[in-house]
C-alpha cells in the first residue's frame, strides 16, 4: 500500500471503518492461510526423508530433503503406465471434446440456422434429466466400449456448459457482417468455419480446452465404471488405490519393516504432488481464461 | 422439399400458408447450410446416443432384467421396483443422508463465497487482493481422488497432521474417518476449502459491475463501509445470489457421488451411504440392474421437480430465474 492511499483514508475514514478494514485483513489473511498451508505441507513432506515424514518432524518447510520419494514413484512401473495414461487421456480426449463442441456450438450460433432453438433445448435438457447411471452403462456396454481406451473419450465427451459458452462466444464476437460479405463472395460455410471463425476465436478455444484438458486429467469415475484392466487405468484410479483404499483398510501390519513402512507414506505425498503439480504449474498463467470462461456462461445466452 | 414448397404455396387456407413459410424457411436453411447440418450431425449423435438412448433404457426400472432377453424383451413388473425400495429399511436412512449432506452443504458453502467476495472487494491494494484470489482459486483444480487422498492424510489415525498436532496438545487421537458423526463436516468443509475461491468470482465479476454513482451516493450520505455493503453491494449482487441459489437448492438431490464414494468406509457408511452411492453399488457392484435403475430415476425425477419447483418460486417473488 503506498502512503498516498493511507494520508487519504486516515482522513475519510472513521474509527469503525479502520477495525472493520482490520477484520477484513485479519480475515482475508486467515483464509490465506488455510488454502495455502497444507499445500506447503504435503509438498514439503514430499521432499523430505522418509523417517522425517512418519516421525511428525515436518511443520511447514522439508527436513533432511531427499528425493526417494519420487526416485520409488518413476521405478513403479503401474505409476509410470498411469501416468502415460493420463497424458494419453487428457490430449486425445481434449481433441475430441474440443471438435465435437465447436461443431454444435458454432452452428447454434448462426441466426439463419433453421431449428437451433429446439437443438439448443435438447441439448440443454440433459443438464436437468439423466436417464441414471445403470441406463448409460448399458448403452456403452452394448457398443462394446468397456474396458476399451474409448470409454474414457466418447461417453463424455461434451459438456453441455462448454456449447453455452462457446455458442455466446460466437454469437457476440463474429461479426453478422463477416457473414454477410463472404456468402456475397461465395464462401462455403466450412472454409468460413475454417478460415475465419476458428482464427477469430483463440480465446474461446483457449477456455475449452483447458477445462476439458483439467476435467480429463482429473476424472475417475467413468475410468472406475468402464475399465477393467489396470493397464488403461488412468493416474487418478491408480492414486485411488494406493493412497485411498490402502489408507481405509485400517491399521498397518506392525510386523512390517519400518523402512518399507516410512516409504510407503512418503509415497503418498510424493503421489499427490506428482497428480496435481501438472496442473497447479500452468494454473497462474490460465487463471484469467478460466474465470472468462465463467462469466461467458453466466450471461445468459 | 421445392415440391412440397410448390404445393403449399398454391393452397389458400391461412394455416397451411403459415406452415408453408415455415417449411420453405427450412428448405431455404436446409439447402444454404447443407454443410453446417453435416457438421452438427457427430454431436448430435452423441446427445442421441449417450444421453437419450440412456434416458429410454430407464424403462428398466418397470422390467424384470434379464441378460438372456435384454431390456426389451425382459418382462414388465410395473411399480414393483419402486415399492421395493420404498418399503426398504434403507429408504428413508438413504434419503435422510442425502438431504442432510447436501442441506449441509448449501447452508454453510452458499454463504461463505459470497462473504469472501465482498471482504475481497473491500481491498484496496491491488496485489494482495489478487494473490489471495489466485491462492483461493487454486484447490479448485485440484482432483476428487487427490482431494480426499488430502483429507486421508491429514486425518490418519496415527500419522495424520491433525492427530500428531492433537498428540502434541496432549489430546488423544481420533479416527476422524471412522467416525459416522464426522463424515458430513468433513466432507462439507473440505468441499468449500476446495470451491470458495472459485465460487466467489462469480460474485466479485457482479460487484464489479455494480454503478459506480451509487456509491458516490452512499459517500455522500455518510455511510460506512459496512453500511454501504449492506445497501448498495448486496443488492446490487442479489439477482446472481438468486440464480446460484435456485442451482444449488435445484440440485440438492443430485449431490456428486465420486467424492462421497471415495470417503466412504465401513465404518461411516451409516451416515455416507446416499442414493448415488446406493445406485453404483446395488447396480454395478451386485448387478441389481432393474432395482438401481428405479433408485437412479426415482433421484432424476425428484431432482427435476425440485428445480422446476425452485425456478417456479424464484420467478413469482424476485422476477431471477433460470429460464
Amino acid at each position: 500500500m503506498s502512503s498516498m492511499i493511507t494520508t487519504r483514508t486516515r482522513i475519510k475514514e472513521s474509527a469503525g471503518d479502520r477495525l472493520f478494514m482490520a477484520v477484513v485483513y485479519t480475515i482475508l489473511t486467515l483464509v490465506l492461510i488455510a488454502v495455502i498451508y497444507p499445500l506447503i505441507y504435503i509438498l514439503s513432506s514430499s521432499i523430505s526423508s522418509p523417517s522425517a515424514v512418519t516421525s511428525g518432524k515436518v511443520w511447514l518447510w522439508p527436513v533432511d530433503i531427499s528425493f526417494k520419494g519420487f526416485e520409488t514413484l518413476f521405478h513403479t512401473p503401474q505409476i509410470v503406465t498411469g501416468y502415460g495414461n493420463s497424458l494419453f487421456y487428457t490430449a486425445a480426449g481434449t481433441l475430441i471434446s474440443v471438435a465435437l463442441t465447436v461443431m454444435i456450438a458454432y452452428p447454434l450460433s448462426r441466426k439463419t440456422f433453421f431449428g437451433r432453438s429446439a437443438i439448443m433445448m435438447i441439448i440443454t435438457f440433459t443438464m436437468i434429466f439423466s436417464g441414471g447411471l445403470i441406463p448409460t452403462y448399458m448403452v456403452v456396454r452394448g457398443l462394446h466400449l468397456i474396458d476399451t481406451r474409448w470409454a474414457l473419450l466418447i461417453p463424455n465427451a461434451i459438456w453441455v456448459w462448454q456449447v453455452i459458452i462457446a455458442r455466446s462466444f460466437f454469437m457476440s464476437s463474429i461479426p453478422e457482417e463477416l457473414i454477410e460479405a463472404s456468402e456475397i463472395d461465395g464462401c462455403s460455410d466450412l472454409r468460413f468455419m475454417r478460415s475465419v471463425v476458428i482464427p477469430l476465436s483463440k480465446p474461446i478455444l483457449a477456455v475449452l480446452v483447458l477445462m476439458y484438458a483439467v476435467g480429463q486429467w482429473n476424472a475417475y469415475f467413468d475410468a472406475l465404471i468402464y475399465l477393467k484392466s489396470a493397464k488403461l487405468f488412468p493416474l487418478q484410479l491408480i492414486l485411488r488405490s494406493i493412497i485411498i483404499q490402502n489408507n481405509s483398510s485400517g491399521v498397518m501390519d506392525a510386523m512390517k519393516q519400518v523402512e518399507r513402512q516410512q516409504l510407503a507414506e512418503l509415497l503418498k505425498y510424493a503421489l499427490i504432488v506428482v497428480a496435481t503439480l501438472p496442473v497447479l504449474i500452468i494454473y497462474p498463467f490460465v487463471q484469467r481464461f478460466f474465470v472468462q470462461g465463467m462469466l461467458v456462461g453466466s450471461v445468459k445466452g | 422439399m421445392n415440391v412440397e414448397i410448390a404445393v403449399e404455396q398454391q393452397t389458400g387456407a391461412s394455416i397451411k400458408r403459415r406452415r408453408g413459410r415455415l417449411s420453405s424457411a427450412a428448405a431455404r436453411s436446409f439447402a444454404k447450410h447443407w454443410q453446417l447440418y453435416l457438421v452438427v450431425i457427430p454431436p448430435l449423435l452423441y446427445f442421441i446416443i449417450f444421453k437419450y438412448y440412456p434416458m429410454l433404457n430407464a424403462v428398466l426400472a418397470f422390467k424384470d432384467y434379464n441378460v438372456i432377453k435384454g431390456i426389451w424383451g425382459s418382462p414388465w413388473v410395473g411399480m414393483k421396483n419402486f415399492k421395493l425400495f420404498f418399503d426398504n429399511p434403507i429408504f428413508w436412512n438413504l434419503i435422510k443422508n442425502t438431504i442432510y449432506l447436501s442441506g449441509y452443504l448449501l447452508l454453510a458453502g452458499f454463504p461463505i463465497p459470497i462473504a469472501l467476495a465482498l471482504m475481497l472487494n473491500e481491498v484496496r491494494s491491488n496485489r494482495f487482493k489478487r494473490f489471495v484470489q489466485l491462492v483461493t482459486f487454486a484447490p479448485y483444480f485440484i482432483s476428487t481422488v487427490v482431494m480426499v487422498s488430502i483429507i486421508m492424510l491429514f486425518l490418519a489415525p496415527r500419522l495424520g497432521f491433525i492427530n500428531v498436532l492433537m498428540n502434541h496438545l496432549g489430546l488423544d487421537s481420533i479416527n476422524f474417518l471412522g467416525m459416522p458423526s464426522m463424515f458430513r463436516s468433513i466432507y462439507v468443509w473440505s468441499d468449500i476449502w476446495q470451491t470458495a475461491g472459485y465460487s466467489a468470482v462469480i460474485y466479485l465479476a457482479a460487484l464489479a459491475g455494480i454503478d459506480p454513482t451509487l456509491y458516490e451516493a452512499a459517500k455522500v450520505d455518510g455511510a460506512s463501509r459496512f453500511q454501504k455493503i449492506w445497501h448498495v453491494d448486496l443488492p446490487g449482487i442479489l439477482p446472481t445470489i438468486i440464480i446460484v441459489l435456485i442451482l444449488n437448492v435445484g440440485n440438492v438431490m443430485a449431490i456428486g457421488f465420486e467424492k462421497v464414494y471415495l470417503l466412504q468406509n465401513p465404518l461411516n457408511l451409516v451416515n455416507s451411504e446416499i442414493i448415488s452411492t446406493y445406485v453404483y453399488s446395488i447396480g454395478l457392484l451386485n448387478a441389481n440392474y432393474s432395482f438401481a435403475t428405479a433408485v437412479g430415476l426415482f433421484n432424476s425425477v425428484i431432482n427435476l421437480v425440485l428445480l422446476v419447483l425452485v425456478n417456479g418460486l424464484a420467478k413469482r417473488f424476485s422476477n431471477n430465474s433460470l429460464w
